[in-house]
């Protein structure tokens, strides 16, 4: 009695090893796709917009005539607009993960904050950009000005920053705290002294990665109000604004009627994809650099 | 400050405790206070949620007094402008829809595919590489996909397709696709890490190809997590604003062809609120009905996916 036919499992053998080997193959190319289509952006965006990219356009005021407009007001508005993003965020993002990693007793009231953060972070910006609308523009009577954006951007990446301060918190062998402890320090000094400076380098890379979100994102701006107006530079907090992605927007709406905007918007692109890889990189550089694996 | 706050050379031990017991009670109302105060920061993103609820709700009920909910959901025809203006939501029901299954027809395949090259195929070296760079990806602002999606896929896609308006729901939701991939690569990679390595060599040491342990022990066994990671796409791809804003223009079209340009919720939230619609109105309330019915199929969503993840994981 033959139990196995040699032939045939060699043909067998022989079609499951090309199968492994063609799926490696599409597994592969799989990929390397989200790069190449990475690498087709970079290349329309760059070789459109880069001849366009001067000292009259990086320093230049808007202006009606798309040779002469510049983005300076674009670029103070997102300098204002992360003023004010950065302390609130910070202040917000540090102290309530501070509360929930030293503070709270893990029990329901920890839970409900801990799923609802999860929940904010999945929430769409443009609805952020409502409550903003509502409660900062209408309801505060702030106007679309500064603040009232910069409130709105701040709630949006504030799951984003206190997820990454309570990893950076809970990182921390419990030694260091009660070493801190053992000699005497109140829960507070311990907080101060030990906890926060060890945490920071993590605390620090979330916040730049979140900034460098608030600073790519549109949506709620637009929901706000920043009118497509050439409005004058802002000086302060209480200024109408507008900010790089929103001058995107309009140009690219714009280039359907005339077609130098797509230009203008191309070279914006490049103003402002050089800003996130500049942050993105100084926060990679921070966690390598300061993190300490204890 | 040696000595707690003695400037003083030479000071007894009595002086200390002394000095000590004077300083104390501002200390113990710190101590006591920062709780408190860092419990009202905490529940600030408490009060972000009811914020987003409350303000959603209230208005969408004021929209409701004004056109019934049947019609609402229901119709078939978004005119907000017009003289007798209609309501209906299923025109951006169904561009939303349409939108986020093309994105993530794209999404899905790659995205696994990609995962697991990443974690049963790829070198140690090669996954250090790749990760991060995937990371790119997904931090390019959506703005910018947009501009790419209407200024290159479009005209792209018109020369296979002839048809094509130039604001169309294809080419957004394509793009969409590529902006979803890392996130579901990165999830579905993620749970499939955490099968054990043991099960692989199991099957391995049975005779399986690389192939076969991936499709029947690696993927069965980390199949919670790619189903959330699909689901967290799909709630990911109907959020999304400016892709589809700026590729699919604002006609309010009730089809189910994707060469044509139609309005999703988020497009119609845009629209709206650019157009300055003047608070009090109808257009103005129904905005909120919109944002109302985003919202709830996000969050629908979201906790779908952790619910998914949860209830349906293998535990080793």
């Amino acid at each position: 009695m033959q139990l196995s036919n040699q032939t045939i499992m060699m043909k067998k053998m022989k079609y499951r090893i090309g199968a492994n080997k063609f799926a490696k193959l599409l597994f592969m190319l799989s990929a390397f796709f989200g790069l190449g289509v990475l690498a087709v952006l970079f290349y329309q965006v760059f070789s459109q917009g880069i001849q366009f990219i001067n000292w009259q356009f990086l320093t230049g005021k808007l202006s009606t005539q798309p040779e002469r407009a510049g983005i300076m007001g674009a670029i103070l508005g997102t300098f204002w607009l992360m003023l004010v993003v950065v302390p609130v965020t910070m202040f917000l993002g540090v102290g309530t993960a501070i509360f929930l990693e030293m503070y709270a007793k893990k029990g329901r009231l920890v839970g409900l904050i801990q799923t609802n953060i999860a929940n904010l972070a999945g929430v769409p910006s443009i609805v952020y950009g409502i409550l903003g609308l509502t409660v900062f523009v209408r309801l505060l009577d702030l106007g679309n000005v500064v603040l009232a954006g910069g409130l709105t951007m701040a709630l949006l990446i504030l799951p984003i920053v206190i997820v990454a301060s309570q990893e950076a918190i809970r990182a921390i062998p419990s030694q260091m705290s009660e070493g801190s402890y053992g000699l005497g320090a109140t829960k507070w000094q311990t907080i101060q002294r030990i906890i926060l400076p060890a945490a920071l380098p993590g605390i620090l890379t979330g916040a730049i990665l979140s900034l460098s979100r608030a600073i790519g994102e549109t949506a709620p701006l637009v929901v706000i109000g920043i009118p497509a107006l050439l409005i004058p530079f802002p000086g302060g907090i209480l200024d109408r604004f507008t900010v790089l992605p929103m001058q995107i927007y309009y140009w690219t709406l714009d280039s359907s009627l005339v077609a130098e905007y797509a230009n203008l918007a191309s070279a914006t692109i490049i103003v402002l994809l050089i800003t996130l890889f500049v942050l993105n990189s100084s926060a990679i550089i921070i966690r390598n650099k300061f993190q300490k694996s204890y | 400050m040696v000595n707690g706050g003695f400037s003083k050379k030479d000071v007894s031990i009595r002086e200390v405790i002394d000095h000590n017991r004077k300083t104390q009670h501002i200390k113990r109302k710190v101590e006591k206070g920062i709780p408190v105060v860092l419990f009202l920061i905490a529940s600030v993103s408490v009060i972000t949620t009811i914020g987003i609820v409350f303000t959603l709700l209230s208005e969408t009920v004021e929209f409701f007094k004004r056109v019934p909910i049947a019609d609402f959901f229901t119709g078939t025809v978004l005119k907000p402008l017009s003289q007798n203006p209609e309501f209906g939501v299923l025109p951006l029901l169904t561009g939303t829809v349409i939108s986020s299954l093309i994105a993530m027809l794209v999404a899905a395949p790659i995205g696994l595919m990609a995962a697991i090259y990443l974690s049963e195929y790829a070198s140690v070296r090669v996954r250090k590489v790749l990760k991060p760079m995937l990371e790119l990806l997904a931090g390019i602002p959506t703005i910018v996909y947009g501009f790419f999606a209407f200024t290159f896929v479009t005209p792209v896609l018109k020369n296979l397709i002839p048809s094509l308006e130039s604001t169309n729901i294809l080419s957004p939701g394509i793009v969409m696709g590529v902006m979803i991939i890392p996130m579901i690569a990165s999830l579905s990679e993620d749970a499939m890490s955490s099968v054990p390595q043991s099960m692989r060599e199991g099957a391995l040491g049975l005779g399986s190809t690389k192939l076969e342990v991936t499709r029947k022990v690696v993927i069965p066994a980390a199949l919670s997590g790619i189903i959330a990671s699909f689901v967290l796409g799909i709630s990911r791809a109907i959020g999304e604003t400016m892709i589809v804003t700026i590729a699919s223009g604002s006609t309010k079209n009730f089809t189910f062809d994707v060469t044509q340009s139609m309005q999703t919720m988020t497009a119609y939230i845009v629209e709206v609120t650019g157009g300055d619609a003047p608070a009090g109105s109808t257009v103005y309330y129904s905005l909120y009905a919109v944002a109302m019915t985003l919202f709830a199929f996000t969050l629908l969503m979201n906790l779908l996916a952790r619910y998914v993840s949860r209830k349906f994981r293998e535990e080793y």
